[in-house]
């Protein structure tokens, strides 16, 4: 008979312990270290350099790292919670976090050799290294199959020769995973993925963007001038590029989707407590309904994207293929937090409109959510992909 | 060195609400954690057994549910920890009366660590009263404690002074938030926190004899605020004499 017949809570849809005590370290470092520093960050462009030290420390940068490469060998709830810890109180440090262990170490922790993990993973892990992820170009974006960087092997080296552009981290990265065209008559079969330092040969920073929000992360292009890569670099095998990037996506999107939980959950918190505080003909605007109405919907919406999100996160863990689930969890919480923003300013009024409050560098910060690791209209695309058959 | 820290399970102060009608304050569904003084003082001996090595014992009286909190201050870097349930109503010399008995049960010990007080009742009294039974020097109110390998040297911060003490081991110390800021635990110690023992000692094995209930608890009311809500509406500089005048005769301004 099945055990859990017998369980009269079979399904159940909470934390464990272990990831409730991380949650709470997470959501108090964010509170000490981060919530004090993330509107003066926004203002200047500054990358968190500090506090990612912090976090290396604590061990925020090795989550899902396993534990023989120094990481903490974490599940994807539990990093999924870091994530929207951090990036509640600033989501460009979110987004850092989330590249960094999900596009940058989880290609290396899935595909790598032993070689290239304990050569690369501990260092990812200590945070002596930013890992970033350079798969777009100008002119490949949702569509990976246009890419024209090409790798040609020369002896022990591949050659790579192309530019990446909106690449997180960019400017500060010390390991990327970089897509090229190995293969140019195979199409998305012609792809290959590599392991680059900033250090390489022929590896240049180009020009940083001037983004709408999250100004703490810095983005930039990534030049190639015949890079000279060690052939032992490669990761997976020639043509596996384009497999390696859309599973790393995937999980890429439980990540981002974090982001948008957390930036939608801080736009809940400060039109709470606004709310609560501001006065208007005579009572709190808490008290009126057309106020109450957007309150209980940004509550409503970001429980239902937090609960995709772990729903994703689990069926990851459990070794399933969760393409459609993190495209779900990434589509809806995207948008819940660019509308939870949205009603967040509107509850403000024209201080919310000002750079003295919160909720105007949370609307900035939302609407790259809906952008990068997959538009939401890709997201559509991949979560029809899965229902239609 | 063998180091007891002593801590209390609270309710999360800056959450609490009063009732309007009652005036008695809503604590039910409010998120429990450990007393914030507590943490210093297991801080201060985390920083005390990097010095001198050793091992930290952090106990507790209060409900079931305070293991999840011990787990907490196992990761911060206690190496073990012990929770006894108290009777029903216990008061402060009950608590302190089992505090003791714990402290006694684990036999080997150079310095207990207390906060100066819990952030909930904030009585002040658990360091001396465990202090008296266990019959060992107390030195309260340490803004710095600096452990030698035979002595203690410490500063009380006694608001107006700050007098600074020495005792041999064993001692008892009472801890102020500012002597240190407590540190997060890492992910790793937090995985590493659910190896470490965590003992919940029955009460029979700790104190012998009836404890004996003096303090009864015969309300607990908040204390209501009430504003004056006057408006100033004369020309600025009218206002502000008045505005100032008014301060004087409440007493804000003197």
């Amino acid at each position: 008979m099945n055990p859990e017949l017998n369980d009269p809570h079979p399904m159940k849809l909470e934390m464990n312990e272990q990831q409730l005590m991380i949650r709470n370290m997470v959501r108090e470092f964010a509170a000490k270290e981060i919530a004090p520093i993330a509107a003066e960050l926004d203002k200047k462009e500054e990358y968190p350099t500090k506090t990612l030290e912090k976090m290396a420390k604590l061990g925020l940068l090795g989550i899902i790292i396993p534990t023989q490469y120094g990481g903490a060998g974490l599940d994807t709830i539990s990093y999924a919670t870091v994530v929207e810890e951090i990036s509640r109180k600033c989501a460009s440090t979110g987004v850092i976090t989330s590249v960094h262990n999900s596009l940058a170490a989880w290609p290396i922790i899935k595909y790598g050799t032993d070689e290239q993990k304990k050569k690369y993973l501990p260092i990812l892990a200590k945070g002596e290294k930013i890992g970033a992820f350079a798969a777009t170009e100008p002119n490949a974006g949702s569509d990976l199959g246009a890419m024209l960087t090409t790798a040609v092997l020369k002896g022990h080296h591949y050659i790579i020769n192309g530019s990446k552009t909106f690449i997180t981290s960019g400017p500060k990265a010390g390991i990327i995973i970089v897509f090229a065209v190995t293969d140019k008559n195979a199409g998305v079969k012609g792809l290959s993925a590599f392991i680059v330092e900033n250090t390489m040969k022929g590896y240049s920073v180009g020009s940083i963007f001037e983004k709408l929000g999250i100004h703490a992360s810095l983005t930039s292009e990534l030049i190639f001038e015949n890079m000279e890569v060690p052939k032992e670099n490669l990761l997976g095998k020639e043509g596996e590029g384009f497999k390696i990037a859309l599973s790393t996506l995937d999980g890429g999107r439980i990540g981002i989707a974090s982001q948008a939980v957390g930036i939608a959950q801080a736009a809940l918190d400060e039109s709470i407590e606004y709310s609560k505080q501001r006065q208007q003909f005579g009572q709190h605007i808490s008290k009126f309904q057309a106020i109450q109405w957007m309150i209980a919907d940004m509550a409503t919406h970001i429980e239902a994207a937090r609960f995709l999100v772990y729903n994703a996160a689990y069926k990851k863990d459990k070794g399933e293929r969760i393409s459609k689930e993190a495209a779900m969890a990434k589509l809806f919480a995207s948008e819940t937090a660019m509308d939870a923003v949205n009603k967040a300013v509107q509850i403000h009024g024209g201080y919310g409109y000002t750079k003295e409050y919160t909720v105007e560098r949370l609307f900035r910060d939302a609407k790259i959510t809906e952008i990068y690791e997959g538009t939401s209209e890709v997201q559509r695309m991949v979560i029809a992909a899965n229902v239609l058959g | 060195m063998n180091i007891v820290v002593c801590a209390k399970q609270v309710v999360d102060v800056s959450e609490i609400k009063i009732d309007p009608q009652t005036q008695k304050p809503i604590i039910t569904g409010i998120a429990k954690k450990i007393s914030d003084i507590d943490k210093n003082a297991l801080e201060e001996g985390i920083r005390i057994k990097e010095k001198h090595g050793g091992k930290i014992t952090v106990i507790s009286v209060g409900s079931a549910d305070v293991k999840e909190r011990i787990k907490e201050l196992l990761a911060m870097g206690a190496d073990e920890g012990v929770l006894v349930v108290p009777p029903d109503n216990a008061d402060y010399a009950m608590i302190s009366h089992i505090l003791a008995g714990v402290i006694k049960k684990i036999g080997s010990y150079d310095i207990v660590l207390c906060g100066e007080a819990s952030i909930d009742m904030f009585s002040g009294q658990m360091g001396p009263r465990i202090a008296g039974f266990l019959g060992i020097p107390q030195i309260t109110y340490a803004q710095k404690v600096s452990a030698e390998k035979d002595h203690v040297v410490s500063e009380r911060n006694l608001g107006d002074k700050i007098v600074t003490m020495e005792s041999l081991y064993p001692v008892l110390i009472t801890v102020t938030k500012e002597i240190n800021v407590p540190r997060l635990p890492s992910l790793m110690q937090i995985l590493g926190s659910a190896s470490k023992p965590l003992l919940i000692w029955p009460m029979d094995g700790v104190v012998s004899g009836q404890l004996i209930h003096k303090i009864s608890t015969i309300d607990v009311k908040g204390v209501p605020m009430q504003r004056k809500n006057i408006v100033y509406k004369d020309d600025i500089d009218k206002s502000v004499e008045k505005l100032v005048n008014d301060l004087a005769k409440e007493g804000v301004l003197r």
